[in-house]
């Protein structure tokens, strides 16, 4: 009930915004190449889909922001586990890592084009090197971070430092990568957007800069609206992937996942165990 | 031919210091004691009296300064694979199950799952855990998470405990009860129990000796044997005899200056 209430308050915000956005262009008899009314950007969302161009150079974007955010998330991953294990890498790598993260990376875009050419390689290229970073650092934070009480219990055990990793640090380092895919996605999309900006056949960066030429700005606006819905839907991707991977996580579970006799006995597990017994004693 | 060896472990002026940037600080100063097999010895002291630094060096962690420390016989070089640990908190991984966190030593040690797997589901219905292996330790609460820990430590059937304040994070109430539930177990599976507490009636209830240290450095200043007939029941704390002990350790402490725990 009180989910049906919050969708039919979300659609009536949502609503009324968009009116009074209608109303606002209306009334000040704005130029609809500084503000567009969302009836017009409506009409060139329509046209741009219905003919197909959004579709395929929505789906060349795509393309490059996913080949880009795989690259980058693994060679992240992999270096940051290097210079988290190995203290040598982290002496001789990590200056240069540091100094190069405090480089904006879209200035890289121009050169990398220039490099690359306009095609694909070049946008997979900037996109996974903006994407690179979140998980090279949470990657080491969430190796570096394993708990000295656990690493002395496995110690204990007579565990070897292969084993310490694969059985702590690697699973304890899973939120942190988890944190940095997120973050990754996002970023990879935008490196792939600006690459595009700077040179490209394809695109909708590309796409968003020929129109800007034109002075279709409600053809921008439309292009904006797909590329925040394509941002939010990768996010709930990689959320779907983080709740599968780390199940284990309580901060994961939401309450409306346990069954109601779950949710009302204060130990879960005692739900388990006690009909069998009362079943033997009856 | 040597002597046949009944000494679980034995120590042999122990020391420990800690570099510090002003000095050095003394944890352990030249400690003896031993403990025979099967026997249930509780170390009491006060905070910072390297109780703890005691532990680790017998867990094969922490290599001692100077001294010897030996386990059925043998010098301790490093971890070894015939005692269980027991640490203050549960230390247990939040992506294993209770079950595979009870595994934990047979996969490090390689040991064969199967093999182990019936030991494992027996040893968690001894602590009352049944039914339960299949749950994450989030689902647990912290005496249930506790005893996942002492499964874990007995699952490979190790001569030896080490427990380093098992309890010490427990209410009142639960402690209590643990303190029941670990002298069953031990009563069942006789094993060689070293346990390392803050606590002056823990140690009388569970032990069959208390080893009394002093804090910084520690030394050990008593060593006392409780004769009080097995099961112990919580009722024993109110009995005379029980308060004869508490007393007489307090009153260890109260000679050095008190106890700061």
């Amino acid at each position: 009930m009180r989910n049906t209430r919050n969708i039919v308050l979300t659609v009536l915000l949502f609503v009324a915004s968009v009116a009074v956005w209608e109303l606002v262009v209306r009334v000040l008899a704005l130029p609809s190449f500084i503000l567009p009314p969302p009836s017009q950007v409506a009409v060139a969302l329509w046209r741009g889909l219905a003919s197909g161009v959004y579709i395929e150079h929505l789906g060349y974007t795509l393309l490059e922001t996913l080949l880009g955010f795989v690259v980058g998330s693994a060679l992240g991953f992999f270096l940051g586990t290097a210079v988290a294990m190995n203290r040598y890498v982290e002496f001789f790598f990590y200056p240069y890592i540091v100094m190069f993260q405090s480089l904006p990376k879209v200035a890289l875009a121009p050169l990398i084009v220039v490099w690359f050419g306009l095609g694909l390689t070049s946008k997979v290229i900037n996109a996974a090197l903006v994407a690179f970073f979140p998980l090279l650092v949470n990657t080491m934070v969430g190796l570096k971070s394993a708990d000295e009480d656990r690493v002395s219990l496995m110690r204990s055990l007579a565990a070897n430092e292969r084993q310490i990793f694969w059985m702590l640090r690697l699973p304890n380092a899973l939120p942190f990568v988890m944190a940095g895919l997120d973050v990754a996605m996002i970023f990879a999309l935008i490196g792939a957007i600006v690459a595009e900006f700077v040179g490209a056949q394809r695109g909708i960066g590309m796409l968003i800069q020929s129109m800007n030429f034109n002075m279709d700005v409600s053809g921008q606006f439309s292009l904006l609206l797909i590329l925040s819905v394509v941002g939010l839907i990768l996010n709930r991707g990689i959320g779907l992937i983080r709740r599968r991977v780390m199940f284990w996580d309580p901060s994961e579970k939401e309450t409306f996942e346990r069954s109601p006799e779950e949710a009302a006995t204060p130990h879960p597990g005692r739900a388990v165990v006690t009909p069998a017994k009362e079943g033997v004693g009856s | 031919m040597p002597p046949v060896v009944t000494e679980a472990i034995a120590v042999r002026n122990l020391s420990k210091g800690y570099a510090t940037r002003d000095g050095g600080v003394a944890a352990l100063e030249r400690i003896s004691f031993a403990v025979g097999e099967g026997e249930f010895v509780a170390v009491v002291g006060p905070s910072g009296c390297g109780k703890s630094t005691l532990l680790k060096i017998l867990a094969g962690i922490l290599p001692p300064s100077s001294g010897q420390a030996m386990l059925r016989g043998t010098p301790i070089v490093g971890p070894r694979r015939d005692i269980g640990v027991v640490f203050q908190s549960p230390v247990l991984f939040p992506w294993r199950s209770v079950l595979d966190n009870v595994l934990l030593p047979v996969d490090v040690q390689g040991l064969g799952r199967e093999r182990h797997r019936t030991a494992a589901l027996e040893l968690l219905s001894l602590v009352h855990l049944e039914g339960f292996e299949h749950r994450y330790p989030w689902e647990l609460s912290g005496g249930m998470q506790q005893r996942v820990a002492i499964t874990r430590a007995l699952v490979h059937d190790p001569a030896m405990l080490l427990m380093d304040e098992p309890f010490g994070a427990l209410d009142a109430m639960t402690r209590e009860h643990m303190n029941v539930e670990l002298q069953r177990i031990w009563l069942e599976r006789t094993k060689t129990v070293l346990f390392i507490t803050h606590s002056i009636p823990e140690a009388v209830f569970l032990a069959d000796r208390v080893l009394v240290m002093t804090p910084r450095p520690g030394r050990l200043m008593d060593d006392l044997a409780v004769d009080l007939p097995r099961p112990r029941t919580l009722e024993v704390m109110n009995t005379p005899g029980f308060g004869e002990y508490a007393r007489h350790i307090r009153g260890r402490f109260n000679v050095k200056g008190g106890i700061d725990a």
